[in-house]
């Protein structure tokens, strides 16, 4: 008991130290809203509150939400429930205290940032990493390395790529169809007969199902997100891609775009703009560290953890456009693409390398990478991606 | 003795065995009246829960098992067709006007209730089990939120149709895909491990008393030896009672005395071929000795 944690006196009671703790879980990435606060003080009505262990259980009870959450619960609880008879000054901050805790935030976020940029923005740094990570790449790539990290976006696609890219990414949006929908929907024909509607005009012809409506299994457009490498080893090939990219943003509104090579961006948003060449100046923005090294997997891992869970379900299609040579271990890439898989989606990879002549998928990343992919093409130019449409339409 | 070790302990009378985690989560879902969401790996005694706790409160089970493509007319409702068309025969026979024709076709005389609609007209209220819900698609969880938060249906032709009297809920779930967020936050949660060793214990006494401790021992310790070797299908509580249940009808009173028998019952845990393979005889015999 003496390790419970002591609230200082002027403390606003049990229903602030709640809600301090569901603070406490949602800064720990627990997603809880407004009304959970309301639900866990019910649930510790129903319970002897005053004893930990059944305050524990019906917390995690109302609070976890998924298997994850569950393992992570008991040490938060402990951290801050159980803080070794500690005293904790507030439990929730009110107005007075919120400069205080505001610096003390960014203060956090500023260590960590920098912590991150230090490896992404400082170009030798950067360089150097981006040329070790991808060894084997070629010189030839490291060579036009350099430039290109000065180089704008604008360089690298002109409009008319855009607009050739548009038409080919309205063509494989086309192309893939979700066929596996075992819901039923009216249709003028239909290899099933739709009674209800059958019935309820039956009733203008005295009972005699005359006119039979039927329904059909509809196939349906299924949403895109892809996710394209642009690090050191990719460069040659970033020209047909982004164009890709924003071609597919422009023809689909339902698809997703994130480029990574450090870091991962998500550029829906900035390749949505109205005017194409401006679209491109926001992502040359968004993309600093452009040309760097690559660190698929451990991208992969955070697009799984992160925007997936927001955008991919089973009607989608992941299309990751990579060489596959990843500076990390293969790893954690293996795991990324079973927990991106297990979100129901379809998986295809797009090497520009697999055109090579001989080229065998050799690269630890990229083999790691086969077992959970749906399609392995190879890509380079548009023309390449267009020509793809066929193998799409058998996905 | 609180509500929530009353509940663990009439459980128990009914022979399952649940953990405080999971009895309080169960607790906490009845008293605020929410759904419960059970994750846990296949074969730990989920859909159990339901079952058990339906006897334990003497209430009605509805089950409805989740597959793809699962829609409202096998969900909700749908309406008895063969019946409207034969009335609508009749009643053109008998000079009845179309719009009393449809007054009584459209009529709950005619509606199929599906599980769903089922569990919230029941004058008692029944427990609602939702089986497997991460094998139906996206809109049908859709449709279920809908249900369950408004304990309501709307059907077009009839009005709209409220809860007689709340169902306990309980949906399970065991990883097939990610379940939406929405209906994550709607639900109590509970995840449901392989149980301990003594639990298991506790289980295998419960459910199969012929047992003697002994070899309830041996058992238990080979299943769990077995349950942290790398397998396709880890073996659940079923499968032990079921290879409890197989040792016990060929006479066996000791694992490590009969290995032939002994292999002959692993077919009751191992159910794949490679399973059978990664566990070879050897294995099998030195986890065995070292329950023993």
């Amino acid at each position: 008991m003496t390790r419970v944690t002591r609230f200082a006196a002027r403390d606003s009671g049990p229903s602030a130290r709640v809600s301090g703790f569901l603070g406490h879980l949602r800064e720990h990435g627990f997603r809880l809203g407004v009304s959970e606060c309301g639900t866990a003080l019910e649930a510790l009505t129903h319970v002897a509150a005053q004893d930990p262990w059944e305050a524990r259980l019906a917390l995690r009870a109302v609070c976890t939400g998924c298997a994850e959450d569950a393992d992570r619960f008991d040490a938060l609880f402990d951290a801050y429930w159980m803080n070794a008879g500690r005293v904790r000054e507030k439990a929730v901050p009110d107005g007075t205290t919120q400069p205080a805790r505001h610096t003390h935030n960014s203060r956090e976020d500023h260590g960590t940032r920098t912590g991150a940029a230090g490896k992404a923005h400082s170009p030798e740094g950067g360089d150097g990493e981006g040329e070790t990570a991808s060894e084997g790449t070629g010189k030839l790539v490291a060579s036009k390395l350099k430039n290109l990290m000065k180089k704008d976006m604008r360089e690298i696609v002109s409009p008319d790529d855009v607009r050739a890219a548009e038409a080919v990414a309205r063509r494989l949006g086309q192309a893939i169809r979700d066929r596996r929908s075992r819901r039923r929907k009216a249709a003028r024909s239909g290899p099933r007969i739709d009674l209800r509607r059958t019935i309820r005009k039956s009733l203008a012809t005295g009972g005699e199902p005359l006119a039979l409506a039927r329904r059909h299994r509809p196939d349906r457009p299924v949403k895109i997100a892809a996710l394209c490498d642009v690090s050191g080893s990719m460069m040659l090939y970033a020209r047909p891609f982004l164009a890709f990219l924003s071609g597919l943003m422009r023809a689909d509104p339902a698809s997703d775009a994130y480029l990574f090579h450090t870091r991962l961006v998500r550029i829906t948003e900035a390749l949505r703009d109205e005017d194409p060449m401006r679209a491109l100046n926001r992502i040359t923005l968004l993309a600093d560290g452009f040309g760097g090294g690559s660190k698929i997997g451990e991208n992969l891992d955070r697009f799984a953890r992160t925007y997936a869970r927001r955008f991919v379900d089973g009607r989608t299609v992941v299309v990751i456009l990579s060489d596959g040579y990843d500076s990390a271990g293969p790893d954690l890439l293996d795991d990324a693409l079973k927990r991106l898989k297990k979100r129901g989606c379809r998986i295809v990879w797009l090497n520009p390398l697999k055109g090579w002549k001989g080229y065998e998928p050799v690269a630890r990343g990229m083999a790691a990478a086969l077992p959970h992919l749906d399609l392995f093409a190879a890509a380079s130019t548009l023309d390449d991606l267009a020509a793809l449409e066929p193998e799409l339409v058998r996905l | 003795m609180t509500d929530w070790t009353t509940l663990q302990g009439d459980l128990a009378d009914q022979g399952y065995i649940a953990s405080d985690d999971l009895a309080m989560a169960l607790h906490i879902a009845m008293s605020l009246g929410r759904p419960l969401l059970l994750e846990g790996d296949a074969g730990v005694g989920k859909t159990e829960v339901a079952r058990v706790l339906a006897a334990a409160k003497e209430q009605e089970l509805i089950r409805l098992q989740c597959y793809e493509g699962l829609d409202a007319a096998h969900a909700i409702y749908e309406w008895n067709y063969q019946r409207q068309l034969l009335a609508i025969r009749a009643a053109a026979e008998d000079g009845e006007t179309g719009a009393s024709v449809e007054r009584r076709i459209f009529s709950q005389e005619f509606l199929l209730e599906r599980p769903l609609l089922q569990a919230i007209r029941r004058a008692h209220p029944p427990v609602l089990l939702i089986d497997e819900i991460d094998r139906a698609d996206e809109e049908f969880e859709a449709y279920l939120l809908e249900v369950l938060s408004d304990f309501q249906v709307t059907v077009p032709e009839l009005g709209t149709l409220k809860a007689v009297s709340r169902p306990t809920v309980i949906l399970t779930a065991n990883g097939t895909r990610d379940l939406s967020d929405a209906l994550r936050r709607r639900c109590v949660y509970a995840y449901v491990d392989y149980p301990d060793r003594r639990t298991e214990l506790a289980i295998l006494a419960k459910r199969c008393p012929e047992v003697d401790a002994t070899l309830a021992g041996q058992i238990v310790g080979f299943v769990q030896a077995l349950r942290k070797e790398e397998l396709e299908k880890t073996p659940g509580i079923a499968e032990m009672l079921d290879f409890a249940a197989a040792l016990t009808g060929l006479g066996v009173n000791d694992l490590t005395r009969d290995p032939v028998i002994f292999q002959a019952s692993l077919a009751t845990l191992l159910k794949t071929q490679a399973d059978r393979a990664a566990v070879p005889v050897e294995v099998a015999e030195r986890l065995a000795g070292k329950a023993a």
